[in-house]
């Protein structure tokens, strides 16, 4: 019997995980697919926003500030790379500086910090290269930039090293409440656990279905990206919007902490979680939108686009309620979800507190990680890395300089990855502009030694991913 | 009259053969272009390059070639033929692997060198 | 650590720089290659066609490089390979790791760079639709192929008719895949003509020029792609479109010269090349730094970047000698009509008593064209006639002493047709 079962391990599931771990808990978390940050969490902006934009008095308002405010210690605390460097909502016009004075109330009003209108002048004094037609701005110094889906696995990693209890390729199929527990069918197994949380994204409402008839329908929002390569990294040095819209936040211009620059996203209603597709109109709308804002973006420069689809509802707040007096809901988790997560998280277990789960304190509970990132390190901090191990001393992916030592301690990690993708969002290898095409065999090598499996069984990503079809010299020729 | 490009070198001549008349060939910048163009008219060969399974080196595979061009036609039989093929480490760039393939007296060789891999 | 020459990658063209260099006289060299042997990409390339003009016979790609690396064992020249190259200084120290000797910081006299290039993504050419597994570089299949001996598809549409995808069309069939088709978005190949004969001719592979790929479908591996012709705009035409089932796409859609040490470095760069701006003996903005190979321009046949690398390896060993040569005068070159670019970018008299020779491509296919140089005055200082030239083959040119004497200011060299056309 699990004392909290969690459905789903994106950056939400994981972040209560995380927050639950530091109690005396036996916690169970189930994830559909076969690792953890697979969904919204791997393709989204990757921006904690400060906070403006949700109207005061919700419940998104009250968690995005809330939440913007725990993470820089957070990812301090979990060796997540993140970057305090503010944002700039632009305004092209009268129409454009009612929303941002509005905005600029609803900021107060949130409690976001340190917020300034400024003329398009002081504006480009700040970011040079923002279009002439820039009339307005808001800045917001307390927006960050943050790896996403790197805070989703290192919040898994330590509620997994702190005894959670994480099974991947486990899809729950149904939810049935006793008076006491609830028991759930997942990836062919049965689990009880005494309080059941959905925080299944996009699918929440699926989940919700399996427990109550939900109170929104979910309206699953497509945005698609450019990923520019290092040499635009610096094109910018804040999060550029544009004034939001009812479609959201708007496409954005922004550095990544990975240092390339991330231009996206458009919003187009789409059927669901797996609808990915990068279609050509949505990033000719990425395209002109950028181009408003930073004329000079050279999308050329781009060495990936993708899209994510976030879980937006018929709801204008998150929905993080219970249906009964056993399941707790973090439905409608859309923008800023992300920003939100760690508040979410504290949200969410206070409601199960309430609901009757004890949260009395874990002995030895360490909430901390650290992991080696070479490219990160001084001369002398590299030269005591392969001191202390020669793997260090090989560079797989030579685009972002990645060791072989981080990814095999990437493999070794408490959440082992099984596919290339896996270690590229834990390592970092793949990620750069040739886009492991040089590194991606060499990663594949080292994931099938160090986990002791045929080369030819290693992924891409997700299940189903296969990249070898089969071996040459067995008698394949034909004419 | 036959339009064909002359493969020879990496200037791709444009050559016209005619068949009623010896073969002969226009278009060509240099004698290999003429030889070329009777050839892939009466008895077209191409080189083959492929692997080999290859045992006890860093590698799995050993990169090779056919001595000189084999008959066009006969590319895959001996895309077949190097299926059978092991070879263990070490050894040498030109070896030969198969020798006299099809009686064309052609060899398949080696097109790399690989030592025995320490372990 | 104090070397007179340290070359940055043992792949063709590091190879030959640092033979030329051992040549001239310089007895303290060293090559420092990221992989864990020497060859580079050729080692991958086991298909022939290389040497032809540098050893005037047919070879493979290993075949090719092991000659240069025989030929290198012969020489006191050392070879650190498993080891990576992280930065380079302008006061040339180079900042190198490895497993076997750590973290160091190597010093030269002279630095040759010599990294090579990258092939382009998908995500640089911004194909649309979902993202399963199945979609590989050329280059990528390639080493798949022929290095682990694994298959990467048994159903295959090339983007791009660039030769690593032609060859790899060929590669693929043979080991028994079905290769659909062949899609250039250009209204000619990118690649050589004898591989468009030998890779797709010979196993009746179709070449759709003026096409591309709009859509890229499929969950977890690519199920089909949909291919549209494209307009003058190279945008797709509704109506065109055909369907493709396939599980993988193999891109061959360019290759990007790899200077991210170049450009940390502080060398100027050409944005048309993507690699450094050179003088005539390959040496860049910063002395003593040369650069030859692909780094600097992509070639098409290696035997031209042997030739290029032995000019930068002499250069480099001219230059540990003493020999500097004077800054002025100094004739820049430019590419006009037709021509992208040219290599190298600016000419010091001082340094070009045998004349010089100039590398460039063509942006179009020309029949019957001249490749005319001219100088700032508009006059005609050289003019070479060609039956044929096209994007996919690099152009040379030679440029006598006495011509380049007679010109005044920059040089431009552009495709002049018309005149004597049939």
């Amino acid at each position: 019997m699990y004392d909290v079962a969690i459905i789903g391990c994106g950056v939400i599931g994981a972040s209560l995980a995380y927050r639950l771990s530091r109690c005396d808990l036996r916690i169970l978390i189930l994830e559909r697919e076969n690792d953890v940050a697979m969904g919204t969490t791997k393709a989204n902006s990757a921006i904690v926003h400060a906070g403006y934009d949700p109207e005061p008095g919700t419940l998104m308002a009250k968690l995005n500030v809330q939440g913007s405010a725990m993470m820089e210690q957070l990812c301090a605390d979990l060796c997540v790379e993140y970057k305090r460097i503010g944002s700039l909502v632009l305004g092209f016009g009268e129409e454009d500086r009612k929303t941002l004075s509005r905005i600029y109330e609803n900021g107060l009003q949130n409690g976001v910090p340190g917020l300034q209108m400024l003329t398009g002048d002081q504006a480009r004094a700040l970011e040079p290269v923002l279009s002439p037609e820039v009339t307005d701005a808001l800045l917001a110094p307390s927006a960050a930039i943050i790896d996403p889906w790197g805070l989703c696995i290192a919040e898994a990693e330590v509620a997994v090293r702190n005894g959670a209890e994480l099974k991947l390729r486990s899809a729950v199929t149904a939810i049935t409440e006793q008076d006491d527990f609830c028991t759930i069918s997942a990836g062919g197994q049965t689990y009880q656990a005494r309080y059941v949380v959905n925080c299944a994204g996009v699918d929440a409402e699926s989940i919700f279905r399996m427990t109550a008839e939900p109170q929104f329908k979910t309206l699953p929002s497509r945005g698609a990206y450019y990923l520019l390569d290092k040499s635009s990294g610096g094109l910018v040095s804040r999060v550029i919007f544009q004034c939001p819209s009812a479609a959201g936040k708007g496409v954005l211009v922004a550095p990544t902490v990975h240092g390339n620059l991330i231009v996206g996203p458009n919003a187009e209603e789409v059927h669901g979680s797996d609808d990915k597709a990068v279609t050509a109109a949505a990033l000719d709308v990425v395209s002109a939108a950028s181009k408003k804002s930073v004329p000079s973006v050279d999308l050329r420069q781009s060495i990936r686009n993708f899209a994510g689809v976030r879980a937006n509802t018929t709801l204008s707040d998150f929905y993080i309620s219970p249906s009964s007096s056993r399941v707790l809901h973090a439905a409608g988790i859309k923008s800023p979800g992300l920003s939100a997560a760690p508040a979410i998280a504290e949200y969410a277990a206070e409601q199960l507190a309430a609901m009757g789960l004890s949260l009395s304190p874990r002995a030895g509970f360490d909430g901390t990680r650290q992991v080696n990132r070479f490219r990160r390190c001084t001369p002398e901090q590299k030269a005591a890395l392969v001191q202390e191990n020669p793997l260090y001393g090989r560079v797989i992916c030579r685009c972002e300089t990645i060791t072989e030592g981080e990814i095999v301690d990437a493999i070794h990690s408490p959440i082992p990855p099984c596919s290339i993708d896996g270690v590229k969002r834990r390592a970092g290898a793949g990620m750069g502009r040739c886009q492991g095409g040089f590194c991606g065999p060499r990663v594949l090598e080292i994931l099938a030694r160090e986990l002791n499996i045929p080369q030819k069984e290693i992924l891409q990503d997700q299940d189903g991913t296969i990249l070898i079809t089969g071996e040459t010299k067995t008698g394949g020729a034909q004419a | 009259m036959t339009q064909i490009i002359c493969i020879t070198c990496p200037k791709g001549c444009h050559l016209q053969v005619d068949e009623e008349n010896d073969f002969r060939v226009t278009g060509n910048n240099c004698p290999r272009g003429e030889t070329y163009g009777k050839n892939e008219l009466q008895n077209p060969v191409r080189t083959l390059t492929s692997t080999v399974r290859l045992t006890g080196a860093r590698t799995p595979r050993l990169p090779v070639k056919s001595s000189a061009p084999l008959p066009k036609g006969r590319i895959f039989d001996a895309m077949r033929l190097l299926d059978e093929v092991s070879v263990a480490a070490p050894v040498r760039c030109g070896q030969i692997l198969l020798p006299d393939v099809f009686g064309t007296g052609v060899d398949i060789v080696a097109t790399k060198s690989f030592d025995a891999a320490q372990s | 650590m104090k070397y007179d020459v340290i070359v940055i990658g043992g792949g063709p063209a590091g190879l030959a720089a640092a033979h030329a260099a051992w040549q001239d006289g310089c007895k303290s060299i060293c090559i420092v290659e990221r992989d864990k042997e020497l060859g580079g990409i050729l080692n991958q390339c086991i298909h022939n066609g290389f040497g032809l003009h540098f050893f005037k016979e047919e070879l493979t790609g290993p075949e090719y490089a092991g000659r240069f690396i025989d030929m290198l064992g012969e020489t006191g020249v050392s070879v650190r390979t498993d080891a990576m190259v992280l930065e380079v200084t302008p006061d040339k120290q180079v900042h190198v790791v490895s497993t076997a000797q750590g973290y160091e910081i190597l010093e030269a006299r002279s630095i040759i760079l010599a990294m090579g290039c990258r092939e382009r993504t998908r995500g640089a050419i911004g194909i649309p639709g979902s993202r399963p597994a199945g979609v590989f570089t050329a280059g990528a299949a390639q080493r798949y192929l022929n290095i682990e001996g694994y298959m990467v598809g048994k159903r295959v549409v090339i983007l791009g008719s660039g030769d690593i995808g032609l060859i790899m069309a060929r590669r693929m069939t043979l080991e028994g895949a079905k290769v659909l088709a062949c899609v250039e978005v250009m209204p000619y190949s990118g690649g050589l003509t004898r591989n468009i004969v030998q890779c797709l001719h010979d196993f009746d592979i179709p070449l759709y020029l003026s096409h591309t790929i709009t859509d890229i479908q499929g969950r977890d591996r690519v199920e089909r792609v949909i291919v549209a012709e494209v307009g003058p705009d190279r945008r797709p035409i509704t109506g065109t479109e055909m369907t493709f089932d396939c599980d993988t796409v193999l891109l061959s859609v360019g290759l990007i010269p790899e200077n991210e040490l170049s450009r940390a470095a502080g060398l100027e760069m050409d944005p048309r090349t993507n690699g450094p701006v050179v003088y005539e003996n390959m040496e860049t903005s910063i002395p003593g730094v040369f650069a030859c190979g692909n780094v600097v321009h992509v070639h098409d046949l290696v035997d031209f970047v042997t030739a290029e690398s032995q000019r930068a390896g002499h250069a480099a060993a001219a230059y540990c000698a003493g020999h500097t040569p004077a800054a002025a005068p100094l004739l820049p070159l430019k590419g006009g009509n037709g021509v992208g670019y040219t290599v190298p970018q600016h000419i010091r008299m001082d340094n070009a008593k045998d004349g010089v020779s100039l590398f460039f491509r063509v942006r179009a296919v020309y029949r019957d064209a001249r490749i005319v140089v001219r100088d700032d005055s508009g006059a005609q200082i050289a003019a070479y006639p060609r039956e044929h030239l096209a994007p996919g083959e690099m152009e040379s040119i030679k440029l006598p002493r006495v011509l380049l004497e007679k010109a005044s200011g920059a040089l431009t060299v552009q495709i002049e047709e018309g005149g004597d056309q049939k």
